[in-house]
């Protein structure tokens, strides 16, 4: 094993649901008695550590913490307890085109959305062709992203994302991205950069594809690791 | 150029940022944030960045006659309508980078909760846009002023770049602090309001400032000077109306002293802007 790439160590991470949003009715809930915030444990101190070139695959029912997870790696959100350390650039395909404006050109959006991801000028210079030739809309570069069907909006930002640079790159429900075919070539890709040695951390709900994906399955259960080894196994385990 | 430690072989804390200085070090994005929003701002209009002028030129006219005319402000002060808009044009200035700096963060929600970025860019980038949209302002009372003889020195220049800088620290400062408590506290932004709303009648725009030491206690005075508004509005009175050598046209007393007080007052609402926005950074992505 070479050195951790991403190491999660103990970490806790609650959320406060508040009820209230304005002081009457604050006011109103501390008359009644009503308890103004309830506390939600979205990660109850999780540990893993994941070695560089490593795929790992965040398995989980909706609420179990895995996209928290996620977020705690890209640096979005922190933990209250515990830490998070990653190695190198970490880049996330979460929520793809977020950056986007609608009123700007699809080659604007790349350049602006790239810069969000981290990259530099030069660097986006250079991977231009590879970003607009993978997204396939070479005919609508120039045009307003509004004017995108959803597929192409989808399919540009994916394709930013994807060619970013990073050696970590964290995935959230990549296949909810574009047709058939153009959802086997992202896979193709993240493969390729999975061969090229980029650490992979990936949630996902199709529970095929990712443990085909990824060698190892972290398993998260009312926000506690439940299981962590092979994925396959990981994935049977849930589907009992 | 990595986001944090370019350093490969180190592990490093996700999200840990160092706060302003790491929004300059990623200013090639800000500067793509700037340059966004300035392209968006007139899209789809035939005039487009004609606009920027043509609004200026629009209050010069009413202020002239409303002001100057029907309330008789031409016959007490020289070239009162260049008085008015170049006092304007600063404040308009820090009231669209204070309250564009509050509202950012909400504005890009959808950014902050999904990527990481140092989040003190969005309060940043609203100040810069605010300053690029007053430049078209400036260079239409600066015109005018021309018009009627302005022939500066370059004291009077360095009058009109300080009170640039004054504005820039404190809408920062301050949209930084505010920004930060709007995210969970959206009463921010109803308060920035008044500010805004107050800060024009607050410095010696729509009067002098005579009118107010006459009015007042010494101390209250003192007070007045002590506001970095005030003292912009009067460093932009300084270095485009008082050139034209008005006729009782006067200097604020101790102008030059008030300057430094108001820088050093703006870079504390900064520092402190920095502190509180770093105190309650991390709440942002779930508070949003």
């Amino acid at each position: 094993m070479t050195e951790p790439s991403v190491v999660v160590d103990e970490v806790h991470k609650d959320f406060k649901l508040r009820h209230t949003h304005s002081i009457k009715e604050t006011f109103l809930a501390a008359v009644r008695r009503k308890p103004l915030t309830t506390d939600f444990h979205a990660l109850d101190g999780v540990s893993f550590s994941i070695a560089q070139g490593e795929a790992v695959a965040l398995l989980g029912f909706n609420g179990s913490g895995k996209s928290t997870m996620l977020k705690l790696i890209s640096g979005v959100l922190s933990p209250d307890s515990g830490a998070v350390r990653t190695r190198g650039r970490v880049a996330g395909l979460i929520e793809v085109g977020a950056g986007f404006h609608p009123d700007l050109s699809g080659r604007e959006n790349i350049f602006l959305n790239a810069a969000i991801l981290g990259m530099t000028k030069r660097e986006t210079e250079e991977r231009f062709d590879d970003i607009v030739a993978f997204s396939e809309i070479e005919k609508f570069i120039d045009t307003e992203v509004k004017h995108y069907s959803s597929g192409m909006f989808l399919r540009l930002a994916f394709s930013v994302a994807i060619h970013t640079e990073v050696d970590v790159l964290l995935i959230d429900e990549i296949l909810s991205v574009g047709d058939e075919p153009f959802q086997q070539k992202c896979l193709a890709r993240i493969r390729q950069l999975h061969d090229a040695g980029k650490t992979l951390v990936v949630v996902s709900h199709d529970l095929d594809m990712v443990s085909n994906l990824c060698g190892r399955g972290i398993l998260l259960r009312e926000g506690n690791v439940a299981f962590d080894g092979d994925s396959k196994r990981a994935v049977e385990l849930m589907r009992q | 150029m990595s986001r944090r430690s370019p350093e490969p072989s180190v592990l490093t804390q996700p999200g840990g940022s160092v706060g302003l200085l790491d929004v300059f070090r990623r200013r090639y994005l800000l500067s793509l944030i700037v340059r966004k929003e300035i392209q968006i701002r007139y899209r789809g209009s035939v005039l487009g960045w004609l606009w920027s002028y043509v609004k200026p030129l629009v209050q010069f006219v009413v202020f002239f006659l409303a002001i100057g005319v029907f309330l008789g402000m031409n016959g007490r002060v020289e070239f009162f309508p260049i008085y008015l808009l170049a006092g304007n044009t600063i404040i308009t200035f820090f009231n669209e980078a204070f309250s564009n700096g509050t509202r950012s963060l909400i504005d890009n929600a959808a950014l902050i909760k999904k990527i990481y970025l140092p989040r003190e860019m969005f309060p940043v980038s609203s100040m810069l846009i605010a300053a690029v949209n007053t430049l078209p302002q400036i260079v239409v009372v600066l015109i005018i002023a021309m018009i009627f003889g302005w022939a500066p020195t370059l004291l009077h220049i360095g009058a009109l770049l300080l009170a640039l800088v004054i504005i820039a620290l404190l809408a920062t400062g301050l949209g930084l602090l505010f920004g930060a408590i709007n995210v969970t506290f959206r009463d921010a932004q109803s308060f920035v309001e008044i500010i805004v709303m107050c800060a024009v009648w607050a410095s010696p725009v729509m009067y002098q400032w005579e009118m107010v030491a006459n009015q007042v206690p010494h101390w209250l005075f003192v007070l007045y000077r002590l506001n970095p508004l005030t003292v912009a509005v009067e460093l932009f009175h300084y270095g485009v109306w008082y050139p034209l050598d008005p006729q009782g046209g006067q200097v604020l007393p101790g102008l030059l002293a008030y300057s430094g007080v108001a820088v050093v007052v703006s870079l504390t609402f900064l520092l402190v802007g920095q502190l509180v926005f770093r105190r309650l950074e991390g709440r942002f992505a779930q508070d949003l």
